[in-house]
Protein backbone atom coordinates (compact mmCIF):
# COMPACT_ATOMS: atom_id res chain seq x y z
CA UNK A 1 0.00 0.00 0.00
CA UNK A 2 1.75 3.68 -0.83
CA UNK A 3 1.01 6.02 1.06
CA UNK A 4 -0.23 9.31 -0.17
CA UNK A 5 -0.13 11.63 2.62
CA UNK A 6 3.36 12.88 2.00
CA UNK A 7 1.94 14.20 -0.97
CA UNK A 8 0.70 17.27 1.48
CA UNK A 9 4.12 18.64 1.48
CA UNK A 10 3.63 19.72 -2.14
CA UNK A 11 0.43 21.18 -1.45
CA UNK A 12 1.77 22.72 1.65
CA UNK A 13 4.47 24.40 -1.15
CA UNK A 14 2.12 25.83 -3.24
CA UNK A 15 0.04 27.24 -0.52
CA UNK A 16 3.02 28.92 1.01
CA UNK A 17 4.50 30.54 -1.98
CA UNK A 18 1.03 31.18 -3.09
CA UNK A 19 0.41 33.53 0.19
CA UNK A 20 3.61 34.66 -0.35
CA UNK A 21 5.54 33.48 3.59
CA UNK A 22 9.27 33.20 3.02
CA UNK A 23 10.37 30.86 0.62
CA UNK A 24 13.38 29.64 2.73
CA UNK A 25 10.66 29.01 5.84
CA UNK A 26 7.93 27.39 3.05
CA UNK A 27 10.90 25.07 2.19
CA UNK A 28 11.93 23.94 5.46
CA UNK A 29 8.02 23.67 6.79
CA UNK A 30 7.41 21.73 3.65
CA UNK A 31 10.27 19.38 4.00
CA UNK A 32 9.51 18.98 7.99
CA UNK A 33 5.76 18.43 7.46
CA UNK A 34 6.48 15.81 4.80
CA UNK A 35 8.76 13.78 6.68
CA UNK A 36 6.00 13.46 9.37
CA UNK A 37 3.69 12.58 7.18
CA UNK A 38 5.99 10.13 5.59
CA UNK A 39 5.97 8.08 8.83
CA UNK A 40 9.70 9.58 10.12
CA UNK A 41 10.04 10.79 13.44
CA UNK A 42 11.24 14.58 14.01
CA UNK A 43 14.81 13.66 14.80
CA UNK A 44 15.23 11.97 11.90
CA UNK A 45 13.65 14.82 9.54
CA UNK A 46 15.46 17.25 11.30
CA UNK A 47 18.68 14.92 10.41
CA UNK A 48 17.58 14.34 6.79
CA UNK A 49 17.03 18.10 6.15
CA UNK A 50 20.61 18.82 7.65
CA UNK A 51 22.37 16.13 5.90
CA UNK A 52 20.49 17.00 2.33
CA UNK A 53 21.41 20.68 3.05
CA UNK A 54 25.63 19.88 4.03
CA UNK A 55 25.43 17.40 1.03
CA UNK A 56 24.22 20.03 -1.18
CA UNK A 57 26.79 22.95 0.05
CA UNK A 58 28.27 22.71 -3.47
CA UNK A 59 25.52 23.97 -4.99
CA UNK A 60 26.00 27.49 -3.26
CA UNK A 61 29.69 27.58 -3.37
CA UNK A 62 29.56 29.70 -6.96
CA UNK A 63 29.09 32.65 -4.95
CA UNK A 64 32.70 33.02 -4.02
CA UNK A 65 32.85 35.19 -7.28
CA UNK A 66 31.35 37.84 -5.47
CA UNK A 67 34.02 39.86 -4.15
CA UNK A 68 35.67 39.89 -7.56
CA UNK A 69 32.07 41.01 -9.13
CA UNK A 70 31.61 43.52 -6.60
CA UNK A 71 35.21 44.81 -6.96
CA UNK A 72 34.84 45.07 -10.56
CA UNK A 73 31.39 47.14 -10.16
CA UNK A 74 33.25 49.25 -8.15
CA UNK A 75 35.21 50.54 -11.15
CA UNK A 76 32.50 50.77 -13.67
CA UNK A 77 31.86 47.29 -14.81
CA UNK A 78 28.30 47.56 -15.59
CA UNK A 79 28.79 51.29 -17.23
CA UNK A 80 31.44 49.86 -19.74
CA UNK A 81 28.80 46.97 -20.37
CA UNK A 82 26.05 49.76 -21.18
CA UNK A 83 28.89 51.67 -23.38
CA UNK A 84 29.74 48.66 -25.38
CA UNK A 85 25.28 47.88 -26.29
CA UNK A 86 24.50 51.02 -26.94
CA UNK A 87 27.22 51.36 -29.65
CA UNK A 88 25.01 48.78 -31.71
CA UNK A 89 22.90 51.13 -32.93
CA UNK A 90 21.09 51.55 -36.41
CA UNK A 91 18.66 48.98 -35.13
CA UNK A 92 14.61 48.07 -34.10
CA UNK A 93 13.27 46.93 -31.41
CA UNK A 94 13.39 43.57 -32.54
CA UNK A 95 16.96 43.46 -33.77
CA UNK A 96 18.03 45.32 -30.50
CA UNK A 97 16.38 41.67 -28.15
CA UNK A 98 18.02 39.79 -30.87
CA UNK A 99 21.50 40.57 -29.76
CA UNK A 100 20.86 40.93 -26.38
CA UNK A 101 19.81 37.70 -26.40
CA UNK A 102 22.80 36.22 -27.93
CA UNK A 103 25.49 38.80 -25.69
CA UNK A 104 23.07 37.45 -22.46
CA UNK A 105 23.10 33.49 -23.75
CA UNK A 106 27.12 33.94 -24.63
CA UNK A 107 27.87 35.48 -20.86
CA UNK A 108 25.47 33.20 -19.69
CA UNK A 109 27.53 30.14 -21.05
CA UNK A 110 31.04 31.36 -19.57
CA UNK A 111 29.38 31.57 -16.44
CA UNK A 112 29.04 35.13 -16.33
CA UNK A 113 25.12 35.14 -15.12
CA UNK A 114 25.17 38.15 -13.08
CA UNK A 115 26.94 40.49 -15.45
CA UNK A 116 23.13 41.27 -16.95
CA UNK A 117 19.74 40.68 -15.21
CA UNK A 118 16.86 42.70 -14.40
CA UNK A 119 17.72 45.16 -12.12
CA UNK A 120 21.32 45.55 -13.85
CA UNK A 121 20.31 45.75 -17.48
CA UNK A 122 16.88 44.91 -18.50
CA UNK A 123 15.10 48.48 -16.58
CA UNK A 124 18.06 50.49 -17.05
CA UNK A 125 19.09 49.93 -20.71
CA UNK A 126 17.46 47.22 -22.42
CA UNK A 127 13.88 48.24 -21.87
CA UNK A 128 14.44 51.80 -22.49
CA UNK A 129 16.49 50.92 -25.88
CA UNK A 130 14.02 48.54 -27.28
CA UNK A 131 11.07 51.17 -26.42
CA UNK A 132 13.35 54.03 -28.49
CA UNK A 133 13.75 51.78 -31.55
CA UNK A 134 10.56 51.39 -31.50
CA UNK A 135 9.55 54.97 -31.07
CA UNK A 136 12.16 55.88 -33.49
CA UNK A 137 10.51 53.54 -36.19
CA UNK A 138 6.82 54.04 -35.40
CA UNK A 139 6.15 57.30 -33.84
CA UNK A 140 4.50 57.16 -30.15
CA UNK A 141 3.46 54.19 -28.80
CA UNK A 142 0.31 53.57 -27.46
CA UNK A 143 -0.18 51.69 -23.98
CA UNK A 144 -0.61 47.63 -25.19
CA UNK A 145 2.50 47.97 -27.24
CA UNK A 146 5.05 49.77 -24.97
CA UNK A 147 3.71 46.89 -22.62
CA UNK A 148 4.21 44.22 -24.44
CA UNK A 149 7.85 45.88 -25.89
CA UNK A 150 8.97 46.12 -21.79
CA UNK A 151 7.33 42.83 -21.03
CA UNK A 152 9.45 41.23 -24.11
CA UNK A 153 12.50 42.85 -23.12
CA UNK A 154 12.08 40.82 -19.50
CA UNK A 155 11.18 37.44 -21.19
CA UNK A 156 14.55 37.73 -23.38
CA UNK A 157 16.59 37.83 -20.31
CA UNK A 158 14.58 35.13 -19.19
CA UNK A 159 15.54 32.81 -21.99
CA UNK A 160 19.03 34.26 -22.58
CA UNK A 161 19.85 33.06 -18.86
CA UNK A 162 18.16 29.98 -18.78
CA UNK A 163 18.89 28.60 -22.17
CA UNK A 164 22.56 29.56 -22.08
CA UNK A 165 23.67 29.61 -18.03
CA UNK A 166 24.14 24.93 -18.45
CA UNK A 167 26.34 25.24 -21.04
CA UNK A 168 29.13 26.54 -18.46
CA UNK A 169 30.28 23.30 -16.43
CA UNK A 170 30.75 25.00 -12.66
CA UNK A 171 26.97 26.24 -12.44
CA UNK A 172 24.84 25.76 -9.95
CA UNK A 173 22.03 22.91 -12.04
CA UNK A 174 24.88 21.39 -13.98
CA UNK A 175 26.46 20.18 -10.49
CA UNK A 176 22.71 19.59 -8.91
CA UNK A 177 22.53 17.33 -11.67
CA UNK A 178 25.81 15.38 -11.03
CA UNK A 179 24.92 15.46 -7.67
CA UNK A 180 21.15 13.48 -8.32
CA UNK A 181 22.50 11.03 -11.03
CA UNK A 182 25.56 10.21 -8.40
CA UNK A 183 22.98 8.85 -6.02
CA UNK A 184 22.27 6.46 -8.14
CA UNK A 185 25.56 5.32 -9.50
CA UNK A 186 26.14 7.02 -12.46
CA UNK A 187 29.48 9.13 -12.66
CA UNK A 188 29.09 11.72 -15.03
CA UNK A 189 31.37 14.52 -15.58
CA UNK A 190 30.30 18.65 -15.79
CA UNK A 191 31.46 18.45 -19.44
CA UNK A 192 29.14 15.59 -20.57
CA UNK A 193 26.25 16.98 -18.97
CA UNK A 194 27.09 20.57 -20.01
CA UNK A 195 27.58 19.86 -24.18
CA UNK A 196 23.96 18.36 -24.29
CA UNK A 197 22.54 22.08 -23.09
CA UNK A 198 23.72 23.12 -26.48
CA UNK A 199 21.02 21.84 -28.65
CA UNK A 200 18.42 23.13 -26.28
CA UNK A 201 20.03 26.70 -26.34
CA UNK A 202 20.07 27.04 -30.01
CA UNK A 203 16.23 26.28 -30.64
CA UNK A 204 15.90 28.66 -27.65
CA UNK A 205 17.62 31.37 -29.82
CA UNK A 206 16.01 30.45 -33.01
CA UNK A 207 12.60 30.46 -31.43
CA UNK A 208 12.85 33.22 -29.26
CA UNK A 209 14.33 35.21 -32.26
CA UNK A 210 12.42 34.42 -34.60
CA UNK A 211 9.48 36.25 -32.08
CA UNK A 212 11.54 39.11 -31.75
CA UNK A 213 11.32 39.62 -35.60
CA UNK A 214 7.62 39.00 -35.72
CA UNK A 215 6.96 41.72 -33.19
CA UNK A 216 9.05 44.21 -35.28
CA UNK A 217 6.36 43.10 -38.03
CA UNK A 218 3.68 43.25 -35.66
CA UNK A 219 4.70 46.84 -34.75
CA UNK A 220 5.04 47.87 -38.39
CA UNK A 221 1.19 46.97 -38.88
CA UNK A 222 -0.11 48.92 -36.09
CA UNK A 223 1.97 52.22 -37.31
CA UNK A 224 0.20 52.02 -40.30
CA UNK B 1 45.80 15.79 -3.46
CA UNK B 2 43.39 18.94 -3.79
CA UNK B 3 39.28 17.68 -3.54
CA UNK B 4 36.49 19.78 -3.09
CA UNK B 5 37.16 20.01 0.84
CA UNK B 6 40.13 23.02 -0.02
CA UNK B 7 37.38 24.68 -1.78
CA UNK B 8 34.56 24.09 0.97
CA UNK B 9 37.56 26.19 3.58
CA UNK B 10 38.05 28.78 0.94
CA UNK B 11 33.86 29.38 0.55
CA UNK B 12 33.95 29.54 4.26
CA UNK B 13 36.56 32.18 3.94
CA UNK B 14 34.45 33.93 1.44
CA UNK B 15 30.96 33.52 3.82
CA UNK B 16 32.76 34.88 6.81
CA UNK B 17 33.95 37.67 4.93
CA UNK B 18 30.75 38.45 3.66
CA UNK B 19 29.49 37.98 7.28
CA UNK B 20 32.64 41.03 8.72
CA UNK B 21 31.22 42.81 5.77
CA UNK B 22 27.76 43.37 6.72
CA UNK B 23 28.63 43.72 9.99
CA UNK B 24 31.06 46.92 9.20
CA UNK B 25 28.19 48.16 7.56
CA UNK B 26 26.42 51.01 9.95
CA UNK B 27 24.77 52.23 7.46
CA UNK B 28 22.09 49.10 7.02
CA UNK B 29 19.84 48.61 10.22
CA UNK B 30 19.44 44.60 9.52
CA UNK B 31 23.38 44.57 9.31
CA UNK B 32 23.54 42.42 12.53
CA UNK B 33 20.66 39.89 10.92
CA UNK B 34 22.90 39.69 7.61
CA UNK B 35 26.15 38.70 9.38
CA UNK B 36 24.42 36.09 11.57
CA UNK B 37 23.13 34.62 8.35
CA UNK B 38 26.50 34.72 6.51
CA UNK B 39 28.53 33.55 9.55
CA UNK B 40 26.19 30.46 9.52
CA UNK B 41 26.85 29.72 6.18
CA UNK B 42 30.86 29.93 6.97
CA UNK B 43 30.37 27.61 10.05
CA UNK B 44 28.51 25.33 7.48
CA UNK B 45 31.31 25.16 5.24
CA UNK B 46 34.20 24.94 7.40
CA UNK B 47 32.77 22.22 9.75
CA UNK B 48 29.69 20.94 8.48
CA UNK B 49 31.06 17.37 7.92
CA UNK B 50 31.49 17.42 11.97
CA UNK B 51 27.71 18.96 12.75
CA UNK B 52 26.34 15.90 12.20
CA UNK B 53 22.98 15.37 10.60
CA UNK B 54 21.14 16.56 13.87
CA UNK B 55 23.65 19.95 14.44
CA UNK B 56 22.96 20.74 10.45
CA UNK B 57 19.47 20.43 10.73
CA UNK B 58 19.73 23.00 13.42
CA UNK B 59 21.74 25.07 11.64
CA UNK B 60 19.56 25.17 8.68
CA UNK B 61 16.86 25.75 11.31
CA UNK B 62 18.84 28.95 12.36
CA UNK B 63 18.87 29.98 8.98
CA UNK B 64 15.53 30.17 7.88
CA UNK B 65 14.60 31.84 11.33
CA UNK B 66 16.69 34.59 11.10
CA UNK B 67 15.17 34.66 6.89
CA UNK B 68 11.49 34.02 8.49
CA UNK B 69 11.41 36.61 10.80
CA UNK B 70 12.95 39.47 8.27
CA UNK B 71 16.25 39.69 9.98
CA UNK B 72 17.67 40.46 6.78
CA UNK B 73 17.60 43.40 4.23
CA UNK B 74 20.26 44.65 1.53
CA UNK B 75 22.10 48.65 2.57
CA UNK B 76 20.83 51.11 0.10
CA UNK B 77 24.00 52.90 -0.55
CA UNK B 78 26.50 52.33 -2.69
CA UNK B 79 30.33 52.37 -2.44
CA UNK B 80 31.29 54.50 -5.11
CA UNK B 81 28.74 57.00 -7.26
CA UNK B 82 27.29 56.51 -10.68
CA UNK B 83 29.22 59.38 -11.88
CA UNK B 84 32.66 58.17 -10.28
CA UNK B 85 31.25 54.54 -11.66
CA UNK B 86 31.34 56.25 -15.06
CA UNK B 87 34.27 57.83 -15.04
CA UNK B 88 36.50 54.96 -14.27
CA UNK B 89 34.37 53.08 -16.91
CA UNK B 90 36.16 56.00 -19.25
CA UNK B 91 39.09 55.31 -17.80
CA UNK B 92 39.21 51.71 -18.13
CA UNK B 93 37.14 50.98 -20.96
CA UNK B 94 36.72 47.19 -22.08
CA UNK B 95 39.36 45.83 -20.27
CA UNK B 96 37.42 45.90 -17.43
CA UNK B 97 36.05 42.86 -19.18
CA UNK B 98 39.19 40.75 -18.36
CA UNK B 99 39.48 40.15 -14.77
CA UNK B 100 35.78 38.97 -14.73
CA UNK B 101 36.70 36.30 -18.26
CA UNK B 102 39.39 35.07 -15.99
CA UNK B 103 37.14 33.07 -13.82
CA UNK B 104 35.25 31.12 -16.47
CA UNK B 105 38.46 30.44 -18.47
CA UNK B 106 40.17 29.23 -15.68
CA UNK B 107 37.83 26.64 -14.84
CA UNK B 108 36.86 26.02 -18.48
CA UNK B 109 40.77 25.91 -19.84
CA UNK B 110 41.78 23.88 -16.37
CA UNK B 111 38.73 21.30 -16.71
CA UNK B 112 40.38 20.45 -20.41
CA UNK B 113 43.77 20.71 -19.96
CA UNK B 114 43.11 18.16 -16.51
CA UNK B 115 40.42 16.06 -18.56
CA UNK B 116 41.96 15.49 -21.77
CA UNK B 117 45.89 15.38 -21.18
CA UNK B 118 48.41 13.75 -18.91
CA UNK B 119 47.98 15.80 -16.01
CA UNK B 120 44.68 14.06 -15.58
CA UNK B 121 46.88 11.30 -13.94
CA UNK B 122 49.18 12.89 -11.91
CA UNK B 123 47.23 13.23 -8.92
CA UNK B 124 46.98 16.82 -8.36
CA UNK B 125 43.41 17.43 -7.93
CA UNK B 126 40.60 15.60 -7.36
CA UNK B 127 38.77 14.20 -10.57
CA UNK B 128 35.50 14.35 -9.37
CA UNK B 129 35.91 18.15 -8.57
CA UNK B 130 38.08 19.72 -10.69
CA UNK B 131 36.23 21.98 -12.13
CA UNK B 132 35.26 23.72 -8.94
CA UNK B 133 38.63 23.79 -7.44
CA UNK B 134 39.83 26.03 -10.89
CA UNK B 135 36.93 27.88 -10.04
CA UNK B 136 37.94 29.03 -6.70
CA UNK B 137 41.69 29.16 -8.57
CA UNK B 138 40.51 31.60 -10.94
CA UNK B 139 38.91 33.66 -8.19
CA UNK B 140 41.74 33.94 -6.21
CA UNK B 141 43.75 35.17 -9.51
CA UNK B 142 41.23 37.47 -10.50
CA UNK B 143 41.42 38.88 -7.07
CA UNK B 144 44.86 39.48 -7.12
CA UNK B 145 44.60 41.03 -10.81
CA UNK B 146 42.03 43.80 -9.55
CA UNK B 147 44.53 44.27 -6.18
CA UNK B 148 47.83 44.66 -8.39
CA UNK B 149 45.84 46.81 -11.39
CA UNK B 150 43.17 48.84 -9.92
CA UNK B 151 44.75 49.31 -6.22
CA UNK B 152 41.38 49.38 -4.65
CA UNK B 153 41.51 49.91 -0.53
CA UNK B 154 42.76 47.09 0.98
CA UNK B 155 38.58 46.00 2.44
CA UNK B 156 37.15 47.05 -1.10
CA UNK B 157 37.34 43.12 -1.98
CA UNK B 158 35.23 42.41 1.47
CA UNK B 159 33.39 45.01 1.49
CA UNK B 160 31.55 44.96 -2.01
CA UNK B 161 31.71 40.60 -2.13
CA UNK B 162 29.33 41.57 1.36
CA UNK B 163 27.35 44.08 -0.41
CA UNK B 164 26.13 41.91 -3.36
CA UNK B 165 25.77 39.13 -1.20
CA UNK B 166 23.18 41.68 1.05
CA UNK B 167 21.61 42.61 -1.92
CA UNK B 168 21.12 38.99 -2.46
CA UNK B 169 19.81 38.05 1.05
CA UNK B 170 18.22 34.53 1.95
CA UNK B 171 17.99 33.87 -1.86
CA UNK B 172 21.37 32.26 -1.96
CA UNK B 173 20.69 29.63 0.08
CA UNK B 174 17.43 28.85 -1.58
CA UNK B 175 18.77 26.73 -4.50
CA UNK B 176 20.74 24.34 -1.65
CA UNK B 177 17.38 24.60 0.51
CA UNK B 178 15.67 23.09 -2.27
CA UNK B 179 18.29 20.42 -3.02
CA UNK B 180 17.75 19.53 0.74
CA UNK B 181 14.57 19.50 0.35
CA UNK B 182 14.31 16.56 -2.38
CA UNK B 183 16.79 14.70 -0.19
CA UNK B 184 13.99 14.75 2.51
CA UNK B 185 11.21 13.95 -0.45
CA UNK B 186 13.52 11.11 -1.65
CA UNK B 187 13.69 9.75 2.55
CA UNK B 188 9.48 9.80 2.45
CA UNK B 189 9.29 8.08 -0.91
CA UNK B 190 7.92 10.84 -2.71
CA UNK B 191 9.82 9.39 -5.97
CA UNK B 192 8.16 6.08 -5.33
CA UNK B 193 4.79 7.38 -4.69
CA UNK B 194 4.96 9.91 -8.22
CA UNK B 195 7.04 7.31 -9.76
CA UNK B 196 3.41 4.40 -8.80
CA UNK B 197 1.21 7.14 -9.95
CA UNK B 198 3.31 7.98 -12.95
CA UNK B 199 3.54 3.99 -13.65
CA UNK B 200 0.45 3.45 -13.65
CA UNK B 201 -0.26 5.93 -16.80
CA UNK B 202 2.53 4.71 -18.47
CA UNK B 203 1.80 2.29 -21.15
CA UNK B 204 4.80 -0.59 -20.77
CA UNK B 205 6.97 -0.56 -23.62
CA UNK B 206 6.74 2.95 -25.07
CA UNK B 207 10.20 4.80 -24.85
CA UNK B 208 8.26 7.93 -26.53
CA UNK B 209 5.75 8.10 -24.16
CA UNK B 210 7.74 8.21 -21.06
CA UNK B 211 10.04 10.34 -22.61
CA UNK B 212 6.84 12.81 -22.61
CA UNK B 213 5.46 12.31 -19.22
CA UNK B 214 9.22 12.58 -18.08
CA UNK B 215 9.20 15.85 -19.63
CA UNK B 216 5.52 17.14 -18.96
CA UNK B 217 6.37 15.98 -15.39
CA UNK B 218 9.40 18.61 -14.92
CA UNK B 219 7.21 21.31 -16.28
CA UNK B 220 4.55 20.54 -13.97
CA UNK B 221 6.16 19.88 -11.00
CA UNK B 222 9.03 23.36 -12.06
CA UNK B 223 5.18 25.18 -12.32
CA UNK B 224 4.35 23.86 -8.95
CA UNK B 225 7.37 24.85 -7.29
CA UNK B 226 8.71 27.44 -9.15
CA UNK B 227 12.27 25.91 -9.83
CA UNK B 228 13.32 23.19 -11.50
CA UNK B 229 15.92 22.51 -9.07
CA UNK B 230 12.95 20.79 -6.64
CA UNK B 231 11.60 18.95 -9.77
CA UNK B 232 14.65 17.57 -10.94
CA UNK B 233 15.56 14.91 -8.07
CA UNK B 234 11.86 13.64 -7.68
CA UNK B 235 11.65 13.46 -11.53
CA UNK B 236 14.93 11.31 -11.94
CA UNK B 237 13.61 9.08 -9.22
CA UNK B 238 10.24 8.96 -10.50
CA UNK B 239 11.21 7.96 -14.10
CA UNK B 240 14.52 9.33 -15.19
CA UNK B 241 16.62 6.84 -13.67
CA UNK B 242 14.43 3.59 -12.81
CA UNK B 243 11.97 3.87 -16.50
CA UNK B 244 14.48 5.62 -19.10
CA UNK B 245 18.01 4.76 -18.24
CA UNK B 246 17.40 1.73 -16.11
CA UNK B 247 14.88 0.21 -18.34
CA UNK B 248 15.39 1.66 -21.26
CA UNK B 249 18.89 2.30 -21.54
CA UNK B 250 18.69 5.51 -22.19
CA UNK B 251 22.07 8.17 -22.43
CA UNK B 252 22.14 9.24 -18.70
CA UNK B 253 24.15 12.83 -19.76
CA UNK B 254 20.96 13.67 -21.83
CA UNK B 255 18.36 12.42 -19.75
CA UNK B 256 20.08 14.88 -16.83
CA UNK B 257 20.51 17.88 -18.64
CA UNK B 258 17.97 18.33 -21.01
CA UNK B 259 15.53 16.98 -18.41
CA UNK B 260 16.75 19.86 -16.63
CA UNK B 261 15.74 21.97 -19.28
CA UNK B 262 12.32 20.85 -20.42
CA UNK B 263 11.53 22.24 -16.24
CA UNK B 264 13.35 25.47 -17.10
CA UNK B 265 10.33 26.00 -20.14
CA UNK B 266 8.00 25.78 -16.76
CA UNK B 267 10.16 28.00 -15.06
CA UNK B 268 9.42 30.74 -18.13
CA UNK B 269 5.57 29.73 -17.05
CA UNK B 270 4.79 29.99 -13.35
CA UNK B 271 4.76 33.31 -10.91
CA UNK B 272 6.46 30.50 -8.50
CA UNK B 273 9.44 31.99 -10.19
CA UNK B 274 8.61 35.01 -8.85
CA UNK B 275 12.19 36.81 -9.27
CA UNK B 276 12.23 35.89 -12.62
CA UNK B 277 8.62 36.81 -13.67
CA UNK B 278 7.37 38.99 -11.01
CA UNK B 279 9.91 41.08 -9.72
CA UNK B 280 10.99 42.14 -13.47
CA UNK B 281 6.79 43.47 -14.16
CA UNK B 282 7.72 45.37 -10.97
CA UNK B 283 10.64 46.72 -11.75
CA UNK B 284 9.21 47.68 -15.40
CA UNK B 285 6.17 48.94 -14.04
CA UNK B 286 3.87 46.67 -15.91
CA UNK B 287 0.22 47.13 -15.69
CA UNK B 288 -0.08 43.63 -15.86
CA UNK B 289 1.83 41.74 -12.60
CA UNK B 290 1.47 38.50 -14.81
CA UNK B 291 2.56 40.49 -18.34
CA UNK B 292 6.42 38.82 -18.35
CA UNK B 293 4.93 35.18 -17.97
CA UNK B 294 2.31 36.03 -21.31
CA UNK B 295 4.67 36.99 -23.21
CA UNK B 296 7.10 33.94 -22.34
CA UNK B 297 4.26 31.39 -22.73
CA UNK B 298 4.35 31.62 -26.65
CA UNK B 299 8.42 30.55 -26.80
CA UNK B 300 7.85 28.07 -23.71
CA UNK B 301 5.98 25.98 -25.67
CA UNK B 302 7.37 25.33 -28.81
CA UNK B 303 10.89 25.08 -26.66
CA UNK B 304 9.27 22.20 -24.65
CA UNK B 305 8.42 20.33 -27.52
CA UNK B 306 11.94 21.11 -28.83
CA UNK B 307 13.61 19.60 -25.60
CA UNK B 308 11.41 16.75 -25.80
CA UNK B 309 12.46 15.46 -29.23
CA UNK B 310 16.34 16.10 -27.93
CA UNK B 311 15.75 14.06 -25.04
CA UNK B 312 13.89 11.10 -27.15
CA UNK B 313 16.06 11.36 -30.23
CA UNK B 314 19.81 12.32 -28.54
CA UNK B 315 18.55 9.72 -25.66
CA UNK B 316 17.80 7.09 -27.68
CA UNK B 317 18.42 7.05 -31.14
CA UNK B 318 21.99 8.63 -31.64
Amino acid sequence: MINYWPLLGIALVVLGFALRFNPLLVVAVAAIATGLLGGMPFLKVLAALGHGFNENRNVTIIYIVLPVIGLLERYGLQQQARALISRMRGATTGRVLVVYLAFRQIFAALGLTSVAGHPQTVRPLVAPMALAAAEKEHGPLDEDTSERVKAMSAATDNVGLFFGEDIFIAISSILLIQGALKAYGIELTPFELSVWAIPSAICAFLIHSMRLLLLDLRLRKRSR
Amino acid sequence: MINSHWLYVLAGIAFASFAVASARNRANPKRWGNSAFWSLLALSFWFGDFLGDIGNGILVLALVALAGLRMLGPAAKQSTTAEQRQGFSQRYGNKLFLPALIIPFTAFLGTLLFTYTPLKDDGLLDPKSVTLVLLGLGVIIALIVCYVWLRPPAMAAVDEGGRLADSIGWALVLPQMLAALGAVFAAAGIGTTIGAVAGSIIPQGSIFLAVLLYALGMVVFTIIMGNAFAAFPVMVAAIGFPILIQQDGGRAAVIGAVGMLAGYCGTLMTPMAANFNIVPAALLELKDQYGVIRVQIATAIPLLICNILILYLAGFHL
